[in-house]
């Protein structure tokens, strides 16, 4: 019995939903059982698209998001199907719910896995541990509660069949109450999705010069990111922060401008295939961690390289 | 008021880590106080400036994360509490050890990192929360508290919001949230003297580590020079293109 949680945006499943549905259907497969999946919803959620994933799924409209509720969201489901499994998509949201979720089952929790598999009645898994420099290989017992690092599994297939919606009870919660949500204007392509990452630094120098960062993203389809002292100057928004604090991304291709190579930036981006830096400092520590670079002041070196990008394009 | 501030002992990021026996061997690395938990103790020490009564640190770890419960203090924590435990344990299975410690002490708060600099876990606060029964505010960049409540920012995947809270409950913190002080030399002499209580883990931890690997991608390292950018850039693109095939 694996229950899967699938995340969404109100109108359609995220793709970490998918990659969990891969991961969920496998330990399934090998623990014996079927898979169910919860979709909470604060007001909206797509109950046709979760359906022919699932034959079986649980819903509930709980409301503002917070930690707690979706956490007995999860918890009711669980305890409705008997899991004993709890496959989810790693997010911010998620890693903190199903903490709480992995001590109210009394389960084991396995955080941002690459893989995951059944050994021996137990469920291992691999992730990266000591800020992404370590690869480890863990194993819980049953009851497990387990994230899935996004990029890291294939997508599930629909079923032959649509599944049927079971309406979830969930037992209010002492909770936080939501005053007012700081939005941020979404645009282009995902950052934690995205197979090229063009970051801006502290050494782009102004919020104005990340229209270069933009270009350049935007020419080669990628995503925008900042570094943690950008986003702290308030020149773009938290959304893009790349690092320990940020979001962790692994795309083939991260290019960091004006970037120096802080550790805690180093945390979220030194599993890409391959890093590119310019950067006006031969010392700047980002060049140890880069497989090309260019020392020059990206004022000028950017442009250029946009150019480059058009004429190889053309 | 009462103030807890729950701290871990990791590697400096910066160390070379090594492994021993299919283990991450710790024995060259540099030991430091996690420096998401400064946060944590920092917000602590802030709160009882501003509002009185005491700031306590509870430590999990190995006898020696005494160290970092000694640099909790010399910034200015009144005592500390250590459960003391040499092998590895889970984030669920240590919020289970230390909500028995931090209930004892009916704290109005709990703070603590948002993500430990070791086993990149994101779990403890949360887990923590659960286990005193109370509500949990992630990744916090701003608190201020107002009588039986606090009212607190903190970041969620796309934006950020601002949340009320009845007290008791758990912060988890991060950069931005304040500017942790060093310890000062008197901080540190006072330190020495105070009050360090050591508690015995009682847990059993459901996750078990198998075996750890440090693969650190050797990077070409191919560095242009960008005195002529347009030659630079047309360069790097070639490369990118033939040698990388990114492009």
């Amino acid at each position: 019995m694996v229950l899967v949680v699938l995340d969404h945006d109100g109108n359609k499943l995220r793709k970490g939903s998918l990659e969990a549905l891969t991961r969920a259907r496998a330990l399934a497969e090998a623990l014996g059982g079927r898979v169910a999946g919860v979709l909470l919803a604060e007001e909206t959620a797509p109950v046709e698209e979760a359906l022919a994933y699932v034959e079986t799924l649980y819903t509930a409209t709980l409301g503002p998001y917070t930690a707690e509720k979706w956490a007995a969201g999860v918890v009711a489901a669980a305890g409705e199907m008997g899991a004993q499994a709890v496959v989810a998509p790693s997010s911010r949201q998620s890693r903190t719910y199903l903490g709480r979720v992995a001590y109210a089952l009394k389960a084991g929790l396995l955080e941002d896995t690459l893989e995951s598999g059944v050994e021996g009645g137990a469920v291992v898994a691999t992730r990266y541990a000591y800020l992404n420099r370590v690869t480890q290989k863990v194993r819980s017992a049953l009851p497990v509660v387990l994230s899935v690092k996004p990029n890291t599994t294939p997508l599930a297939e629909p079923l032959a069949a649509p599944g049927a919606v079971k309406p979830l009870e969930v037992p209010p919660v002492p909770t936080v109450e939501v005053l007012e949500r700081v939005q941020e204007e979404k645009k282009g392509v995902s950052l934690t999705e995205a197979d090229i990452v063009v970051t801006g630094g502290r050494g782009m120098g102004s919020a104005e010069a990340f229209r270069l960062v933009e270009e350049m993203a935007a020419l080669l389809g990628g995503a925008v990111g900042a570094t943690r002292a950008v986003v702290d100057a308030g020149w773009r928004p938290y959304s893009e922060q790349v690092g320990q604090t940020g979001k962790t991304v692994q795309p083939s291709l991260y290019i960091a401008l004006g970037v120096s190579g802080a550790v805690q930036h180093l945390a979220g981006m030194n599993k890409s295939k391959y890093i590119v830096a310019v950067n006006k400092d031969p010392e700047a520590p980002i060049f140890k961690h880069a497989d090309y670079g260019i020392v020059g002041d990206v004022h000028q070196v950017v442009p250029a390289l946009i150019e480059a990008v058009k004429k190889l394009k053309d | 008021m009462k103030f807890v501030a729950v701290i871990r002992q990791v590697p400096d990021g910066e160390s070379k880590l090594k492994i021993q026996g299919n283990r991450v061997d710790l024995s060259g690395a540099t030991l430091i106080l996690d420096q998401m938990d400064e946060y944590a103790v920092e917000e602590a020490l802030r709160l009882r400036e501003k509002h009185g009564g005491e700031a306590i640190v509870v430590g999990f770890g190995p006898e020696r994360t005494e160290e970092a419960i000694r640099t909790a203090l010399a910034m200015g924590a009144d005592r500390g509490i250590h459960v003391v435990y040499e092998g590895f344990a889970d984030p669920v299975a240590v919020a289970e050890a230390l909500a028995g410690v931090i209930r004892e002490e009916a704290p109005t708060l709990v703070l603590t990192g948002g993500q430990q600099a070791d086993w990149d876990s994101q779990a403890l606060g949360a887990a923590l929360a659960e286990a005193l029964g109370v509500p949990v505010v992630s990744w916090t960049t701003a608190l201020e508290l107002e009588g039986e409540t606090a009212k607190a920012k903190h970041d969620l995947d796309e934006g950020a919001e601002w949340v009320r809270v009845r007290l008791p409950a758990v912060f988890t913190t991060q950069q931005g949230l304040n500017e942790p002080r060093y310890p000062t030399l008197p901080g540190i002499m006072k330190a020495k003297k105070k009050e360090i209580k050591k508690v015995a883990f009682s847990g059993a931890p459901k996750v078990e580590i198998l075996e750890e690997s440090i693969q650190e991608k050797t990077r070409l390292q191919k560095v242009l020079d960008g005195k002529d950018p347009v030659a630079a850039a047309e360069e790097l693109v070639r490369l990118l293109h033939e040698e990388a095939k990114v492009l």
